[in-house]
């Protein structure tokens, strides 16, 4: 044998995955290190990171190949046992359509793509949105609607501060009606406890007092499955000066009158049954409906519609001024990432169904019910509903030997209490189904009546008057994709207009747009984690319990704290929650004083909102030149402050990219005037496996294993912000009334228990598949690649903030406005111009008004590098061609950006540089070209003449004459 | 006579009896640029002097808007709402925010008349 021989566990690729993950080769890392003037990944990371914080990984599993990882999975998933779901409470089976399944759903077209802040190239993404947002406005009868939240529960609490911030009432009281789902009135207390409002409970019917209170807080139909007629309630409300909000579902709307139209002021609620699995709990895009004259109230997102510079319509996100990254402290919100890729499939699922189906699913759905219900009656069970849409509830003697015959043939029914069952049907019940349910109540073989018996008398309960008479999913998009090849068709269209990471590079700064590896995907759909019910019994979860396990295991290691809680559905409501810890823990320590946070002008507008909701009161630390924490005025801060210092929220490595010398100081300080330090674990792929925030001073740390832990960012969410506590936190962490112990919490935050558990699977195979060596080594190629595209492009652009050594972290600044002085060329211009050369920008003007933030992860090779900063630097060129006067400032490719097919094929071409140039700037797009799908868009335009639904199709007409 | 007076954070007022008109300068309008909605209080509204009183947007910016002199509102410029661009093109005219009666119009005396506010904005640059 030749003596190059390689044993076997060679040849068996351990790290193969790791190779996968990670973009530079060995070759390229050593060549790039030169570039650095470097020769180890060690020295680089001793000379990035101070030695303070540097630390042994505590996660030190190996890593395991995909094959092997995929098996484990299966053996997690084959430990769950899917049964029949009739729980209900706003979560119910469905089915996803499989042209979305495949083509949205499991398309990475669809879920690597990031939030829509580069409009031009998102337009595919934003129409799906603007489905979704006629969708929800057509249904609920309202008249603008946003573009998702984070789940109904939280749908709700929004709800209840938007009625406080509008309503003129002087009472801090809001009344929660029995009839809601009693996940949504926890969230809904824990969120309004920090803001001192006062909950009053009770029946709406009955002890509702509306003079008493700023607002109320009804469900349709009732949990219990009612369907009552609310409008009194309604107008007993706005006669006292109350506003009213209705958690809604959206199937029961194709046929019951919807709350638009009996004087709703607010309806939210979940669109998951639009064809988006049950996934444990989530994650499912809230929706969330008002009024017109109350949109500049609307927490979230807006797709609004507006032109772009050839007078075509054009997408965008509309309102922004609302929203925490502009308004901070003042927000609406403190929302960020939402539910984008779960509204998508939502709103798609109504375009393929229409109005017909989706009506023909409602009937079917409610037709069973009634069906149902007219058995068990001549079984002599009692239904204690007179009306409902889905939802039964039935009184029996003895509810524990139902639920034993009902788990026996496969099926959950709702335990309500000792003698009450709720059933829920859905679009999935079968005639066996309804006769199987049966069986299970009348506890015999057999009913002795079939479906078929008891159709032809079947009556709806739904009185008149609350039977829907108005039409829905009117516009064209809903009428013209309802056959397959059609809907395939216009996915491909629709994908096709946008930028996601499969097709480049998204280097944005603070957003970790990382490889999403197949193989985590996988898990994801299959149905022993896509089909459990969130409040499923947790013996039937057996593999989600281990998983969930072993990832909040995983992520103590990783970040050296003592638990973690999955709970959060994104980084704001991990925010939310950790400062809801603080807070207890101070009381709990007797100072019930402690309101005061601390938040560097740098940090991330989800911070200061965050801290709003919580009930502290922010005051801003100024930063230094060097992007730094300005430590006198820290102490200043902290002295002026120290008996009511409530926290500190630092993001580290900082907003700017730096890894801050004094971190240990800064938490040092905070800790001496009883502050307790935040961590907004945002910028945590600079660290993993080098240093452990638990350990250098963090008290509690939000993590996004949307960012960090590869989940993907689903074109602006699914996301999750888990937070890890230090030991003397834990007892504070979110709870939930499935979950025992745990008296101290501060109640929950999401709907669910685990919140997203549907999609903890890529970040628990993400960490699987690299194990400690490889996601340390994850680490150093983040900060290579930043070091290497601040290195390439300093000559080009100032970079605003190194720290140590002159390296930046994980990401670099890169500061353009002396170019606006010298050749009016601003930020957008660079970020358009970009679209041209087949990328989206960097972070655009944040932290720092007029710089782009770049921020590469360690999954870009570095041939992507290379052609990210040869097109900056080809950009740069360009600006100086504007500098020297060859190109006017008025007419360059920077301001026409980006170009499009129409400006290349126009007869007349009176630019002062080629149709090449403007395409096809660089050689290599002659092979590989994105063509940008719309000229610039008209922010202003849309802002003054805000439209936020599917606008007529001869709008399009008229734009193309 | 009216006299027209303002702050250092650029809203004008021009007084006129117990009555003032109230909006932003020429110079805030740019720094803002396109103005796509303004919101203004209610009619009826007590103001203190200092105290926030409105809120005037672009695309990518809100800024509050404080009252000048302490009154009651008697009159938001109902043309903004339409037509939010008037604070554009005429900021200093057509494009005022509200009304006040003021409690004590004595307190114009300590804003800056044109000449110190130019003054002032050239400090600035
Ligand atoms: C520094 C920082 N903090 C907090 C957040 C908020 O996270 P999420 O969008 O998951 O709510 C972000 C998200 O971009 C961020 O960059």
């Amino acid at each position: 044998m030749a003596k190059d021989r390689r044993p076997l566990s060679e040849l068996e690729q351990s790290t193969d995955f790791v190779r996968r993950h990670i973009g530079p080769g060995e070759a390229d890392i050593a060549a790039m290190l030169g570039v650095l003037g470097m020769k180890t990944l060690d020295e680089l990371v001793e000379k990035a990171v101070p030695p303070a914080i540097l630390a042994q990984p505590a996660y030190a599993e190996e890593g395991r190949d995909e094959a092997r990882v995929l098996a484990d999975a299966r053996a997690l998933a084959a430990r769950n046992t899917v049964f029949k779901s009739m729980i209900g409470m706003g979560y119910y089976d469905c089915l996803t359509p499989p042209v979305i399944l495949r083509n949205v759903f499991e398309n990475p077209g669809w879920y690597t793509a990031y939030t829509p802040y580069q409009p031009e190239i998102s337009q595919g993404r934003l129409e799906a949105l603007l489905a979704f947002q006629t969708m929800v406005t057509d249904l609920t009868g309202m008249e603008i609607a946003n573009a998702s939240l984070l789940d109904e529960a939280s749908a709700a609490a929004e709800a209840m501060a938007m009625c406080r911030r509008i309503s003129k009432s002087g009472s801090n009281a809001f009344f929660v009606s029995r009839d809601c789902h009693p996940q949504t009135m926890d969230v809904v207390r824990t969120r309004a406890e920090p803001l001192g409002i006062e909950i009053v409970e009770g029946n709406h019917e009955t002890d509702l007092d509306p003079a008493a209170v700023f607002g109320v807080l009804l469900q349709y139909p009732a949990t219990g499955g009612e369907v009552v007629d609310l409008a009194a309630t309604v107008e007993a409300a706005h006669q006292a000066g109350a506003l009213v909000a209705v958690a809604a579902d959206l199937l029961a709307l194709a046929l019951l009158t919807p709350p638009g139209e009996w004087g709703a002021d607010i309806v939210v609620g979940n669109s998951q049954r639009f064809g988006v699995p049950l996934g444990f709990g989530g994650p499912h895009a809230a929706f969330f409906a008002t009024r017109d004259e109350h949109k500049r109230q609307m927490p979230g997102r807006i797709v609004g519609v507006s032109v772009d510079k050839r007078g075509r319509p054009a997408l965008r996100l509309a309102l922004q001024t609302r929203e925490q990254h502009i308004r901070r402290d003042k927000a609406t919100s403190n929302i960020c990432t939402a539910q984008v890729l779960l509204a998508v499939m939502a709103g798609l699922y109504a375009v393929y169904h229409g109005q017909p189906r989706i009506r023909a699913i409602a009937e079917r759905v409610h037709r069973v019910a009634t069906i149902l219900a007219d058995g068990l009656r001549r079984l002599d069970v009692t239904v204690a509903n007179a009306t409902w849409f889905d939802t039964l509830t039935v009184e029996v003697g003895d509810a524990a030997a139902v639920h034993g015959r009902a788990r026996e043939a496969g099926v959950n029914l709702r335990e309500v209490d000792g003698s009450t069952i709720g059933i829920s049907l859905d679009e999935t019940t079968t005639r066996a189904d309804v006769e199987n349910l049966w069986r299970i109540f009348a506890g015999a073989d057999e009913a002795g009546f079939s479906v078929d018996d008891l159709d032809a008398e079947a009556a709806s309960p739904v009185p008149d008057g609350l039977r829907r008479t108005t039409e829905f999913l009117t516009h064209p998009v809903f009428r013209r994709y309802h056959s397959e090849t059609e809907m395939l068709r216009y996915l491909r269209r629709l994908q096709e207009k946008d930028v996601a990471l499969d097709r480049s590079m998204i280097p944005l700064g603070s957003c970790t747009m990382k490889l999403n590896a197949t193989t985590e995907m996988l898990p994801v759909t299959w149905p022993e984690f896509a089909a459990l019910h969130p409040f499923a019994p947790l013996d039937q979860a057996a593999g989600y319990m281990r998983l969930i396990r072993g990832l909040e295991d995983m992520l103590c290691r990783i970040t050296g704290f003592a638990a973690v809680s999955l709970q959060p559905n994104a980084g704001s409501q991990g925010e939310f929650a950790g400062l809801l810890a603080i807070r207890r823990y101070h009381r709990s320590q007797g100072s019930t004083d402690r309101h005061v946070c601390l938040i560097p002008s740098s940090a991330h507008g989800t911070n200061p909102a965050s801290a709003i909701l919580a009930g502290l009161e922010v005051v801003v630390v100024a930063c230094d030149e060097g992007g730094n924490i300005d430590i006198a005025d820290l102490v200043a801060k902290a002295e002026a402050h120290s008996d009511t210092l409530a926290a500190l929220m630092v993001t580290y490595p900082s907003t700017h990219g730096v890894f801050e010398e004094a971190i240990v100081e800064i938490c040092e300080i905070v800790h001496r005037h009883g502050g307790q330090v935040y961590f907004d674990g945002a910028n945590l792929n600079a660290m993993v496996g080098v240093a452990r925030p638990g350990e250098f001073g963090a008290d509690v740390a939000h993590l996004n294993l949307h960012k960090t832990f590869s989940i993907p960012h689903g074109g602006g969410g699914p996301g999750i912000g888990p937070i890890g506590v230090a030991r003397h936190l834990a007892p504070f962490l979110p709870t939930h009334r499935n979950l025992p112990g745990a008296e101290d919490g501060i109640g929950a935050v999401a709907g669910a228990p685990w919140g997203s558990a549907g999609v903890l699977a890529i970040s628990w195979a993400y960490i699987a598949l690299m194990g400690g060596d490889g996601l340390k080594r994850a680490t150093e190629i983040a900060i290579l690649n930043a070091n290497y595209i601040a290195k390439r492009l300093a000559p080009h652009y100032p970079v605003l903030y190194t720290g140590p050594g002159g390296l930046v972290a994980h990401e670099c600044i890169i500061d353009l406005r002396a170019l606006e002085k010298s050749a009016g060329v601003t930020v957008d211009d660079v970020a358009k111009r970009l679209m041209d050369y087949g990328f989206h920008a960097p972070t655009m003007s944040w932290p720092v008004a007029g710089t782009l933030m770049i921020e590469p992860t360690e999954s870009e090779s570095r041939q992507e590098l290379d052609r990210f900063c040869e097109a900056m630097i080809a950009i740069r060129r360009e600006i100086g061609q504007i500098e020297d006067g060859e190109f006017g400032r008025e007419d360059n490719p920077l301001v026409n950006a980006p170009h499009t097919l129409d400006d290349l094929i126009a007869e007349e071409w009176t630019r002062p540089y080629g149709r090449g140039v403007a395409a096809f700037p660089v050689k290599s797009l002659r092979d590989e070209k994105y063509w940008p799908p719309v000229n610039r868009i008209d922010q202003v335009y849309g802002d003054r003449n805000l439209v936020c639904a599917c606008p007529p199709l001869d709008a399009y007409e008229e734009a193309a004459e | 006579m009216a006299t027209q007076r303002y702050t250092k954070e650029h809203e004008w007022v021009r007084v006129d009896g117990d009555t003032a008109t109230v909006g932003i300068t020429d110079y805030a309008q740019e720094q803002l640029g396109d103005i796509v909605y303004v919101d203004l209080p209610d009619q009826g509204a007590a103001l203190e002097k200092g105290a926030e009183a409105a809120v005037v947007e672009s695309v990518k910016a809100a800024n509050e808007v404080y009252a000048p002199m302490s009154g009651e509102v008697t009159e938001a410029n109902p043309a903004l709402a339409d037509d939010p661009a008037k604070v554009n093109g005429d900021a200093e005219g057509e494009g005022w925010f509200f009304r006040l009666k003021v409690s004590d119009p004595g307190e114009a005396d300590d804003l800056m008349d044109g000449d110190a506010y130019k003054e002032y904005l050239a400090g600035l640059d």
